[in-house]
């Protein structure tokens, strides 16, 4: 069903949500940014709805929620390894439609890939309801509609921000409960965005074009141009990659913990092995790497593209590289 | 909670087999066994996790060889007999020994890569029959590299074996030169009957593949084995994958046709 709050009516309907769900959205942190006196948009929790930073994009994407940058696994001592515990709250998250078709492709790699499911992603990731920004202007760098990252039905709210009035449309009952007494009902159903500044055209004919795209000198463009942060992958809503990592504990050195960090292929290391063997030690490589990954081969496996057009490594990139003119000169090789 | 496929199992070492100095190998009992080819993670606590593959398997163990060129593996010749050791799998597909049935199988693994082999020949010792003809090529860095000192006797006993060293050595009166010398001088009677395994670094898996091809076998009877970083083996992590490909669901044995056209 559809209403029509104001922002204290949105205020209460968030408060009776508490008891139940921790609230995450995209929130303001001063003067945090990349630059000096600019600020830091990322995902947390809020206790108030004019906490939700509604109009501009958050420099990291919502995946952090469900895949944390750092998570333990277990805790070791010398002859156990216990799991480790988790908050079973659950979450609400507002989100656009980019970052719902983003986390649809984090369930793929984590659910889907082989026949074992990770089970410390599935337990954060059962507890999510997802609330979608509407989201019809997009941003600086966004080519979500080119990638048909813009549209999804996979919310269980939808919300609409603006001047007037704020519109909800409850997909999952189970929130109706929540609406505040003598609210406006409304017929809103969301929209999506069907245009953005930037297009990106991924190559036709892909298959008969994969090997020499590989062994082309496009890449040396990047091999200096990179500078190998993995900016691009840590605030990219799709990259799933981590490793594990053993640390102990200062004053017991016999007991510790196992951890799961996030991983960067562009980073020194992705592919080193025993012994020091590695695959693809240049910066151009690495970019053809995370590139094929996110327009062909996750596609070839999955049936959709990886990337879904955010444009947050574009807007995150200390080198100036954009990702969707990357795509776009690939199509014009 | 569902199962945790991350969470290790704590195995005992019963005995252990210094190969070479930095070769160790490692037999631990085993509940869960393996098929020749896959492999486990194995972990200490503290140190880490890291893929290896099995080098021997029997009624309730498996043998792991590792050679100490890394943080686990370093730590890991630090354990005893009797010590605990983490493990869990096994992953990967390995090789599925069915379909070496009335084959002629030719074998060629360069140093380390000897171990994830040595399953597929204990095998084929012990069911003599179920091959038409076992050839075997090893190469090795130098005499001191060599591994599985007291099975390649036994082996030469019942197969055509070759062992050969990098480079001439003194008091070394066998072969030497890289594996691919080797291989032109293989007998092959029914070219169509033939499977072949290359297990090494990658340079010595392509080399040795077209030196096969040039002698008239086709890319898909060839299988070579893969070795990548990993950090889960269940196809999650993202370090092993090549393509759409991830080595510890899609390997770690491939069919040189289909690998060939993988790109790192």
């Amino acid at each position: 069903m559809g209403y029509k709050l104001d922002s204290d009516s949105l205020n209460q309907f968030l408060l009776n949500m508490m008891p139940e769900y921790d609230i995450y959205a995209p929130k303001r942190f001063i003067g945090k940014g990349r630059f000096s006196d600019t600020d830091l948009i990322k995902y947390d929790r809020v206790d108030n709805s004019s906490e939700i930073v509604w109009d501009e994009k958050s420099d990291c994407s919502p995946k952090e929620i469900i895949f944390p940058v750092n998570q333990t696994l277990f805790y070791f001592t010398e002859d156990e390894f216990k799991e480790s515990g988790y908050s079973k709250k659950k979450k609400l998250i507002f989100l656009r439609p980019c970052d719902i078709n983003g986390i649809e492709r984090l369930d793929l790699i984590f659910l889907k890939n082989g026949s074992i499911e990770d089970s410390y992603y599935k337990r954060l990731r059962d507890n999510i309801k997802f609330v979608m920004i509407e989201c019809c202007d997009g941003f600086e760098n966004c080519f979500c509609v080119s990638m048909g990252g813009n549209k999804t039905d996979k919310y269980d709210l939808a919300i609409r921000m603006s001047d007037k009035n704020i519109l909800l449309d409850i997909k999952d009952d189970s929130f109706e409960k929540y609406i505040p007494v003598d609210s406006n009902v409304s017929d809103f159903k969301p929209e999506f965005i069907r245009t953005n500044i930037e297009v990106v055209k991924i190559p036709e004919d892909m298959p008969n074009k994969v090997r020499d795209i590989h062994s082309n000198s496009f890449w040396d463009e990047y091999k200096d141009r990179c500078i190998g942060c993995g900016r691009c992958n840590t605030t990219c809503i799709t990259c799933s990659c981590h490793s594990t990592k053993d640390i102990f504990y200062d004053d017991n050195q016999n007991v510790g913990e196992r951890r799961r960090i996030w991983a960067s292929c562009q980073i020194d290391g992705f592919s080193e092995m025993a012994g020091g063997m590695s695959y693809r030690k240049d910066h151009g490589q690495r970019m053809r790497y995370k590139t094929m990954h996110k327009i062909y081969d996750f596609n070839k496996k999955f049936g959709k593209h990886m990337c879904v057009g955010c444009g947050r490594c574009d807007d995150n990139c200390p080198e100036y590289i954009s990702f969707s003119n990357c795509i776009n000169k690939l199509n014009n090789l | 909670m569902c199962d945790n496929p991350m969470k290790p199992k704590a195995y005992k070492v019963i005995k252990i087999v210094k190969d070479t100095d930095i070769e160790w190998t490692f037999r631990i009992e085993m509940d869960n066994l393996p098929h020749a080819g896959q492999f486990y993670m194995l972990s200490l606590p503290r140190i880490g996790e890291m893929p290896i593959s099995i080098s021997g398997i029997g009624s309730n163990w498996i043998d792991m060889t590792i050679r100490s060129v890394g943080r686990v593996s370093d730590k890991v010749h630090d354990l005893r007999k009797g010590s605990t050791i983490f493990l869990r799998g096994p992953y990967g597909n390995g090789f599925s020994l069915s379909e070496f049935k009335q084959k002629h199988l030719v074998i060629v693994a360069g140093g380390s890569g000897v171990s994830p082999v040595k399953p597929i020949i204990d095998y084929c010792y012990n069911n003599y029959n179920d091959l038409n003809k076992l050839d075997l090529i090893f190469g090795f860095k130098g005499s001191a590299s060599i591994l599985f000192k007291n099975s390649l006797e036994l082996w030469k006993g019942k197969f055509n074996t070759i062992l050969t060293i990098d480079r001439e050595e003194k008091g070394w009166s066998g072969n030497t030169g890289l594996v691919t010398k080797y291989v032109e001088k293989l007998k092959f009677i029914d070219k169509e009957n033939v499977v072949v395994v290359l297990v090494g670094p990658s340079i010595m898996m392509s080399k040795t593949a077209e030196k096969f091809v040039e002698c008239g076998i086709k890319e898909n009877q060839i299988l070579v084995s893969y070795e990548r970083r990993m950090s889960c083996g269940i196809g999650k992590c993202g370090h092993c994958r090549i393509n759409d490909n991830y080595v510890c669901l899609d390997g770690p044995v491939f069919r040189y046709d289909v690998s060939k056209k993988l790109i790192d």
